[in-house]
């Protein structure tokens, strides 16, 4: 790598602790990445014993590596990829049933309807008529209308209004969902890598994605595009079909997944007028969906076609909710505010793979820390040939699309 | 103490003078009144079901709002162009002129800020945008920096023509020392916001169609048409239905800047013609969908269709001298740029931005009539508004509302 990383600009090593060695001089360190995770580290040429090598070989250490190994064959890596994703496949946390019916209160709707200022000082004053319950939710509403920017929070106040918004759902639905308000880890910035050769456009990542998401059922709400081209005319995006209704794979044609790309200088960002969308420090763009005011900008600022609007009120039936959620990504929403995806930040933060990573029946997903040399995305990266979708408008999106 | 209680006795007149007038008066002000109340209903619709009622999607997120909103700030900005010579050069021509452009000013920012609220998602939440309460991503977003040359300009536009009617009103001549600093710097400032909001557009790397340099001057240049084009329809209005004399040399001096600004209009559209379809590339398809379609989806071209030849007829008439001074032909001239204008720079502007989409994917726009009824409810908003301003300045300006001699109003409006 070095000096020659033209394919991403973005500096995996500076100030991020020492599992990453990128010193420019020595090849190995970063070449010896991928490895740890697979059966042998790729590497051409032998280690320069002066520099950062020896570090690395410390860190790898654990993995049993053996130095001066030679390429991992195609058929290596694939199983280890196949590896990362058995006996996931097959779902079915979300098929449990609830019974609860969808209970949707009118206090609720008057409170969350516009003009909630007035309805909330209506609903708290009138307490004496007023059950107990009725007055907590209230008083709730009323913190969650005014409550400030996530980004600009305390841990207290992040902690207070994960509570609240957990309450607040007891209270109403009668169910218990968990809620985190994690935050990104040192030494981590996730990345995204896609197999342009292995997707068969089953779109198994994306009803995944729609269920682990809490995307809304009656729009169809979808973060995933599956576009299906033709063989032989390369990347004819224009032509190709993003909503296609037949068996796949179908004969003469490939696919390739877009998504938000989590751009590392991300446009969308700079545009927000009250800062409800941002970047956290492992690299995930997200949004704070209580403080987006609804102007879509940052939907115009998007060259990848990665934001999702709540035109109407989002609905999950109850039995389909994911309970198990992070305040930054996949709790409930609201209409007139904007989504996306978030690399599942609810798994991601807590270690584990995005759902479309662990539903893709083929392994054309690859998901992970870019800053660990032992990731498979890093092995990725270094030892295919990568590209990235509008590079010249130099956003640097941390998804790379590469083939076999 | 005095002039506070001048100030209220101001108010208090104004209200009874906007109050009473002749029986047509009564008839467009009934008229506004039931298209902004239709409007209300349907905003009320829109509130209920989010912005699914309208007809914008993920793939077309803004419509017929932001269109009109972005038409809007320029002729807000054209009062401007009245400013300058009266104020700053004191060509006494405009004087009169100018207390009304710079009514028409208010009004259109009002509903500029209106669309701007119409179209968001959570207007319960805006509150999140005032600076020190909310969180101001200033000066990241181009979006800002609007909300700030908007309410500056509407300060502005609302202070300098309160001060000099108020000075009439006490029978005063107002101090050119007050007014002529705060002329030019909403001179400087009517560029500003006309400005930021290209580049409110322009700043996207994401929208080939508005990523080009010429958009900012091409904006100035067909506001500056577009503007004063309905200056002089509403001048040639008050003309006729009010005592207010306003002379044919103001006119035909604002329909000079017309011209002129229609004719650089057209040169920068033919230079962005040329650029798009003598070299076409991947980034000319938004220009060829406006103009021609793309796979068979044709929904702006009877627009754009009419927009062009209105806009090249209108030009090329007031060019002509003749053509321009006989009033009857301006004025259709003036209608025929407005619209073509309001064609153009509203959703021949916006809607092709989103089409194709970021992998070309054409997805067409109709605006729905939740959206329709919103937008006219706006408009008739805009208009009432700048019904009242412009009858109290003008009742002020002939002196029918004086200080102290409230008697004479009350003669007039019977
Ligand atoms: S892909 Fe779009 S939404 Fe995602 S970070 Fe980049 S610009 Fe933002
Ligand atoms: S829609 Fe929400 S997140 Fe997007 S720019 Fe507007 S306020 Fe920010």
């Amino acid at each position: 790598m070095g000096d020659k990383k033209k394919w991403f600009s973005l500096d995996f090593g500076v100030s991020k602790g020492e599992a990453v060695s990128t010193n420019s001089s020595c090849g190995c360190g970063s070449t010896s990445g991928g490895c740890g995770s697979h059966n042998a580290p790729p590497k051409k040429e032998p280690v320069a014993s002066s520099c950062g090598c020896g570090s690395t070989s410390d860190g790898c250490g654990s993995h049993t590596m053996p130095k001066n190994e030679y390429l991992i064959t195609a058929e290596e890596f694939d199983a280890a990829v196949e590896g990362t994703m058995v006996g996931e496949t097959r779902k079915d946390g979300f098929q449990q049933v609830f019974d609860v019916k969808m209970d949707r209160r009118t206090a609720f709707r008057k409170l969350t309807a516009s003009l909630l200022i007035g309805a909330g000082a209506v609903q708290t004053s009138c307490s004496a008529i007023a059950g107990e319950e009725t007055k907590e939710k209230a008083q709730i509403d009323w913190e969650e209308q005014f409550k400030g920017n996530y980004k600009l929070m305390t841990q207290e106040e992040k902690q207070a209004t994960v509570d609240r918004l957990v309450r607040s759902y007891q209270l109403r639905k009668k169910e218990n969902i968990k809620m985190s308000a994690t935050d990104a880890s040192k030494d981590v910035l996730f990345g995204y890598a896609f197999n342009i050769s292995k997707c068969q456009g089953y779109m198994n990542c994306i009803s995944a994605c729609v269920e682990e998401n809490n995307q809304d059922r009656n729009s169809q709400m979808q973060y995933i595009r599956i576009h299906e081209m033709k063989d032989g005319q390369g990347f004819k995006f224009n032509e190709a079909d993003d909503n296609y209704y037949h068996e796949v794979p179908a004969a003469g044609h490939f696919y390739m997944g877009t998504q938000c790309f989590h751009c590392d200088d991300p446009p969308c960002v700079d545009v927000c007028p009250v800062e409800a969308t941002w970047r956290e420090e492992d690299g995930l763009v997200v949004i704070d969906y209580d403080w987006c005011i609804g102007c879509r900008y940052c939907m115009a600022a998007c060259p990848y076609d990665g934001r999702r609007f709540n035109w109407s009120k989002p609905e999950v039936p109850e039995a389909e909710v994911n309970k198990n959620q992070h305040y930054l990504g996949n709790r409930m929403r609201k209409k007139g505010v904007m989504e996306k995806c978030t690399f599942c930040i609810q798994r991601s933060r807590s270690g584990n793979d995005p759902a479309c990573v662990e539903a893709c029946p083929t392994g054309a997903r690859i998901f992970g820390n870019l800053l660990d040399p032992d990731s498979t995305i890093r092995w990725v990266l270094e030892n295919k040939q990568v590209f990235r979708l509008k590079e010249d408008l130099g956003t640097e999106p941390k998804f790379w699309y590469f083939m076999d | 103490m005095e002039t506070f209680r001048a100030f209220i006795s101001m108010v208090k007149d104004s209200i009874g003078y906007i109050t009473h007038g002749s029986k047509v008066y009564h008839v467009w002000m009934f008229f506004l009144s039931l298209i902004i109340l239709i409007g209300m209903y349907f905003y009320a619709i829109q509130l209920e079901e989010g912005l699914s009622a309208t007809g914008m999607t993920d793939r077309v997120s803004w419509g017929l709002y932001i269109s009109n909103f972005t038409f809007l700030v320029g002729v807000a900005a054209a009062a401007v162009m009245l400013v300058m010579p009266t104020y700053v050069l004191k060509d006494i021509d405009f004087k009169q002129a100018v207390l009304i452009g710079e009514g028409l000013a208010v009004a259109a920012l009002i509903m500029c800020l209106a669309f701007v609220v119409a179209d968001m998602g959570g207007p319960s939440v805006l509150w999140h945008m005032i600076p020190g309460i909310g969180v101001f991503n200033f000066p990241s977003s181009m979006l800002t920096w609007d909300i700030i040359v908007l309410n500056g300009y509407l300060f502005i536009n609302i202070t300098i023509p309160l001060y000099i009617l108020f000075r009439h009103y006490q029978g005063k001549e107002a101090k050119a020392k007050v007014y002529v600093p705060g002329s030019i710097l909403s001179v400087l400032w009517a560029v500003g916001i006309h400005l930021v909001t290209a580049f409110l557009y322009e700043g996207l790397q994401a929208r080939p169609f508005w990523n080009n340099a010429l958009l900012g001057p091409r904006f100035l240049a067909s506001a500056f048409a577009a503007g004063p084009a309905l200056i002089i329809l509403v001048l040639a209005a008050i003309r006729k239905f009010s005592e207010f004399k306003i002379e044919d040399k103001t006119i035909k001096k604002i329909a000079l800047i017309v011209t002129v600004a229609a004719q650089i209009n057209l040169i920068m559209l033919v230079s962005e013609l040329f650029k798009e379809f003598y070299a076409p590339t991947h980034h000319s398809e938004s220009a060829y969908y406006l103009f021609f379609g793309l796979d068979g989806k044709t929904a702006l071209l009877p627009w754009i269709w009419t927009a062009i030849p209105l806009n090249v007829l209108a030009t090329i008439l007031l060019t002509f001298h003749k053509l321009r001074n006989n009033l009857n032909i301006l004025y259709i001239c003036c209608f025929m740029l407005f619209i073509a204008i309001w064609i153009e720079k509203g959703f021949g502007l916006i809607v092709p931005g989103f089409i194709p989409g970021p992998y070309g994917k054409i997805a067409e726009y109709t605006p729905t009539w939740v959206e329709i009824w919103v937008t006219l409810g706006i408009w008739a908003l805009g208009a009432f508004i700048f019904t009242m301003l412009a009858k109290t300045s003008i009742g002020i300006e002939l002196g029918k509302l004086r200080y102290k001699k409230k008697r004479a109003v009350q003669t007039e409006t019977t």
